[in-house]
């Protein structure tokens, strides 16, 4: 058997050493890709434009107005004195936050009634609003807290009433300072190897198909399962040191700490490497030209982008949605690589990803192997 | 440019499409089936996030503080385990995004300080969720901090009003109850026409140099820019078909308020359309085999469209470096329109600059193509 599907190996590492822009495409764009992904791909929000109209013009208004514009995540790029200028630059999403405070702002403090804060959100990136929103929640309990004590100490009576708080500590555990870079450069690793894989494979038999070299190869003695055999090999040790790349990139660029055990994520990502060559093998087969691989591929790998948790939470999805993930290689690949780079976990928490996986790889060889028999006949 | 000229190709691509209809299928089911599993798949709410308690107290208040956990919404307990090492394990195995922890001297501090403080263990590795599901969290807490002041107070005897100097009254426009699908939906539309009008027409010339056809179309009076627009035209009315398809259920099935114009959208939708489907066919040109121009295809559109149109992730928030480089991602351009039409209602004039960009893009792009394409074999 082997010394069939060696020649096979062999002619496909040809193939690929003869393709000068195949090489230079193998290198390139996933290094590119990481780099310039790994910056835009956040839901951090570091910075909140902010308009401000201050129509108390006190001491009170100024002083809350300060704790904003001193605060590095509210970027102040707007002072103005009307309302309507309020409203056109929210409109115009010159700011995404609006702060309005009303004549008489002070004077109800005073007197100890709810002054309002009023605070205009561009609610088009629900996301960023809110979090901009916490974060002037934040700044404004702040403020009346301290507005608050003050107040207390200057009147007696109420010196004597207990203040009752509960407070909750924050403990990230894994990202202490929770970087969103942390969550998605792995995630990318994920997303990239799968992209390249299944787009590489995709086209390995219908090529062949379509160039007219597939009957060379049938009359050949080979068998279905030896020749995806041979196919699967060089893609295989492809994808090894495509992931090898973006994850020293991940590691070394963007300093991602890997404290997990690197086997561990090798076990995993020569199962998902299995999982999703199998993939790209299957549409190949279906496929009975290039442009069919191709806009097929369009069919499969969008979805399984965002069916995988990568950047759309699977809980916040609807059930029936949630069996689909099951799925998907992805989905538990991002577990596995997420879980050894951050969390440090090992087989005995990975186990059931690595089994789906395999699971996945073997079903879809088996049916890619059936598929061929099929269509040679 | 003579009309009969480029009226014959756009009639030869037509029968070429017809006649295909496997692909014919996949152009108009893909952006269809997309639009239906994606509307519902991108959710950025979140509700029911498990989590797991570690009562190390067990007294009334601790019991009564993880009840106000429990009738909230936002959070779902699945497990209330007793030692921390079944805490760890449950957020190592990511049963649980997040671990409530109630110290063995809660009550105690409570009732002689008055000051006490809960821990809340977070699955740092999702930032995100972490970062919001703490929020959460701290409202939950707070709001039974007051409840239990307030329970003293009445013990006391005293009806003393809990001072409350401030209070902030937030609006929310454009997207009143702060759904991510609501803003989500609409750039979805505007990634799916991104993707599919870049392979309706990435292959058109490479396909004719792969089947040996091309010396025919050389050999004819025809123009490159007939054969240009003649091979454009009847795949714009294609993606007509998608986006109208895309938009529909956008505003009918999901509920995406849509507060805009049928004219300002069908202008914007053309224009973007006109620069994807020229991309499609500048790559054809430069690119003479099929998997060649499909795998550059697939490298400028699919990820660079999905993660730089600020269709989730926001443009503004990016380093500034990497916002120079979304000015040459063109959905970027269109998720923009589309989100302003949908939800702020925006006409053609409030959004002149995203169209200049589109014009220009698309002057660019057929100008390349034009120029690029030569009656030459070898």
């Amino acid at each position: 058997m082997f010394a069939r599907v060696i020649p096979i190996v062999i002619k496909e590492f040809l193939e690929l050493r003869r393709d000068k822009g195949a090489r230079f495409l193998l290198v390139v764009p996933p290094i590119l890709q990481m780099l310039i992904f790994g910056y835009a791909a956040s839901y951090e929000v570091y910075h909140v434009s902010t308009a401000v109209l201050d129509l108390d013009h006190s001491q009170e208004s100024r002083d809350l107005i300060s704790r904003f514009t001193s605060s590095t995540r509210f970027n102040v790029v707007k002072v103005t004195q009307s309302p309507r200028v309020i409203s056109a630059t929210i409109d115009a999403s010159d700011a995404a936050v609006a702060l309005v405070i009303h004549a008489g702002f002070a004077e109800l403090l005073r007197k100890g009634q709810a002054a309002p804060l009023q605070v205009i959100v561009d609610g088009t990136n629900s996301n960023t609003a809110l979090i901009a929103l916490g974060y002037v929640n934040t700044i404004a309990a702040g403020f009346a807290q301290d507005y608050q004590t003050d107040l207390m100490q200057r009147i007696q009576g109420v010196r004597g009433t207990r203040q009752v708080q509960v407070t909750l500590e924050q403990r990230p555990w894994f990202n202490e300072d929770l970087n969103g870079q942390w969550f998605f450069v792995p995630g990318l690793i994920g997303t990239l190897t799968l992209v390249i894989i299944v787009n590489l494979t995709a086209f390995a038999i219908v090529r062949e198909r379509e160039v007219g070299t597939l009957e060379q190869i049938m009359v050949s003695p080979i068998r279905p399962a030896e020749l995806i055999l041979g196919k699967t090999v060089p893609f295989f040790i492809v994808g090894l040191g495509e992931v090898a790349l973006v994850v020293a990139v991940g590691i070394l660029w963007f300093q991602v700490p890997f404290v997990g055990n690197p086997l561990v994520l090798l076990l995993g990502t020569a199962l998902f490497l299995c999982s999703t060559l199998a993939l790209g093998l299957l549409i190949s087969t279906v496929c009975s030209t290039q442009q069919q691989a191709f806009s097929l591929n369009f069919f499969v790998l969008n979805p399984f982008f965002i069916l995988s948790g990568f950047s759309f939470p699977i809980s916040s999805m609807p059930q029936v949605l949630q069996w689909f993930t099951y799925l998907n290689p992805l989905r538990y690949y991002l577990v596995v690589i997420r879980g050894t780079f951050l969390k440090g976990v090992g087989l005995d928490v990975l186990w059931p990803q690595l089994l789906a996986m395999a699971a996945i790889a073997l079903v879809l060889l088996a049916t890619s192997i059936l598929r061929f028999r099929k269509s040679l006949e | 440019m003579k009309l009969r000229r480029f009226k014959a190709i756009a009639v030869k691509e037509v029968l070429q499409i017809w006649r295909d209809p496997r692909s014919l299928m996949i152009a108009l089911l893909l952006p269809f089936t997309q639009m239906f599993l994606f509307g519902y798949g991108v959710n950025l709410d979140l509700k029911h996030i498990p989590v797991c308690t570690f009562d190390r107290e067990g007294s009334q208040l601790s019991q009564a503080l993880l009840k106000h956990f429990q009738a909230s919404q936002y959070f779902a307990i699945v497990h209330n385990v007793n030692s921390y090492p079944e805490m760890v394990a449950a957020i190592d195995g990511a049963d649980c995004r997040a671990g409530i922890v109630i110290p063995p001297d809660f009550s105690e501090r409570l009732n002689d300080s008055g000051a006490a403080s809960v821990q809340a263990i977070l699955d740092g590795t999702d930032d995100n969720t972490a970062n919001i599901a703490f929020g959460y969290a701290a409202a939950v807490v707070s709001g039974y901090s007051s409840d239990v002041q307030l329970s003293q107070l009445d013990r006391q005897g005293r009806t003393l009003q809990l001072i409350q100097p401030m209070v902030v009254q937030s609006r929310v426009w454009f997207n009143e109850d702060l759904e991510s699908r609501n803003f989500i939906i609409p750039g979805l539309v505007a990634v799916i026409m991104a993707l599919v009008g870049a392979q309706l027409t990435s292959l058109t010339i490479s396909r004719e140099w792969e089947r040996g056809t091309m010396e025919l179309l050389i050999s004819t009076p025809v123009k490159p820019s007939e054969l240009m627009f003649g091979k454009l035209v009847p795949y714009l009315v294609l993606g007509w078909l998608d986006a109208a398809f895309c938009l529909a259920i956008a505003a009918l099935w999901f509920g995406v308020p849509y507060r805009g114009t049928i004219s300002a959208l069908f202008l914007t939708t053309t224009l973007f359309l006109f620069v994807v489907l020229s991309i499609g066919y500048l790559l054809s040109v430069l690119i003479r085999s099929q998997v060649g121009a499909s795998q550059i295809a697939l490298v400028v559109t699919l990820l660079p469209t999905v993660l730089l149109s600020g269709y989730v992730f926001p443009i503004d928030q990016m380093p500034s470096f990497i916002q120079d480089i979304t000015y040459l991602i063109y959905s970027r351009y269109y998720v923009t329109i589309l989100k302003a039409i949908f939800l702020k209602g925006a006409g053609i004039l409030d959004l002149l600059t995203p169209i200049l960009f589109l014009v220009v893009y698309a002057l660019a792009v057929v100008v390349l193509a034009a120029r690029a394409f030569h009656k030459r074999l070898a």
